[in-house]
């Protein structure tokens, strides 16, 4: 794996996305729809998912991909998007919260 | 999203267009209804027209609502281009950080012995005069230009290019003396002082930088100010 792969951005994760599409894998597509306080990554950062779990980019800088990548399995699987939520204020934040102290909205897509 | 749909937001923004995706955000909807890819072009004949061509404006995706209906406008505009003048050493670190920093970045020298592509290998690469390497990749709005040849017969219709095409970035290597023979030659040129005055000369931030590398970090940390100049004032 080169550096290149490790940082690629929202364009390149979108053609990562499509890729992975027609290798015939199942893809979710999460995007931080909204964010409140101090949040690592702005509105519209990606998080590409594939129904194997691996994954590329982020929405968080790295605290909640886990639990990100774990819904969108799900989202593939079902079709049905989901809204996530994770932040301080939120029950979930004991296990996925964001260290910053901020709070994001993800919306997570399957593509079909 | 539906693969389609993709294939073609990708199209574009390979392009160099403008591309905006519209995701109605209630429960129930089939996949067409909910995703949408949008061009500036198609905004008009939609509801949240106003919303998107503010968001097409100012390039902020964000959330917004319409009647009793949320969406969510995510935008894509064309990354920023940086121009460098000088296939040089600083320019061979610059090229690598502005490329990881999402900026598509095109080298112009017409010395060919400094533009091979051994020594730049991920980057568009034009051994030829700025004039000519201009009718091919155009300075605009969206472009950073930056001059490092310290050879004025390269460096100065690069400069004047940029000033004449209004980049959001003009910078210049060189000392305050080589800088001041530049002005001259400017102005000789027709350019009034505040023209002259976008030129950012020493080029970069002052971070003490001594090696190329370092040099680089500071003349891209210049570049990111002023794209974000308007994010950081609001």
């Amino acid at each position: 794996m080169t550096l290149k792969d490790l940082t690629l951005n929202d364009s390149e994760l979108l053609a990562r996305a499509e890729a992975w599409a027609k290798a015939g894998r199942g893809v979710a597509i999460a995007t931080v729809i909204e964010t409140w306080g101090s949040a690592p990554r702005p509105v519209g950062s990606h998080l590409v998912i594939d129904s194997e779990g691996n994954f590329e980019g982020s929405v968080s800088g790295g605290c909640v991909e886990g639990a990100v990548v774990a819904e969108a399995l799900e989202v593939i699987e079902s079709g049905q998007p989901r809204n996530l939520e994770f932040g301080v204020a939120d029950e979930t934040a004991w296990r996925v919260g964001l260290s910053c102290g901020g709070k994001i909205a993800v919306r997570v897509e399957p593509l079909t | 999203m539906n693969l389609d749909d993709l294939v073609e937001l990708n199209r574009r923004i390979a392009n160099r267009e403008p591309v905006a995706v519209v995701t109605a955000l209630e429960a129930g909807l089939e996949p067409g209804d909910r995703v949408v890819v949008l061009s500036p072009e198609d905004i008009s004949s939609q509801f949240y027209a106003e919303q998107l061509s503010e968001a097409f404006r100012t390039g902020r995706s964000g959330l917004v609502e319409v009647g009793d209906r949320r969406f969510f406008l995510n935008v894509h505009l064309p990354p920023v281009k940086l121009i460098v003048t000088g296939a040089v050493h600083i320019s061979q670190a610059l090229a690598e950080m502005a490329r990881l920093a999402g900026l598509d970045c095109a080298i112009i020298d017409p010395r060919t012995a400094f533009a091979t592509p051994e020594r730049f290998p991920n980057v568009m690469l034009l051994a030829e005069w700025p004039d000519q390497a201009f009718s091919r990749v155009k300075p605009d709005r969206y472009t950073a230009f930056v001059a490092l040849t310290h050879d004025p017969k390269i460096d100065d219709p690069g400069l004047i290019a940029a000033l004449r095409a209004r980049c959001f970035y003009i910078g210049a290597l060189g000392s305050r003396k080589t800088h001041a023979k530049r002005v001259e030659r400017l102005q000789s040129q027709g350019f009034t002082a505040d023209e002259i005055a976008r030129i950012h000369a020493p080029i970069g931030l002052d971070i003490g930088a001594v090696s190329p590398p370092e040099i680089a970090v500071s003349i891209l940390a210049e570049i990111v100010s002023a794209m974000r100049a308007k994010r950081r004032a609001a």
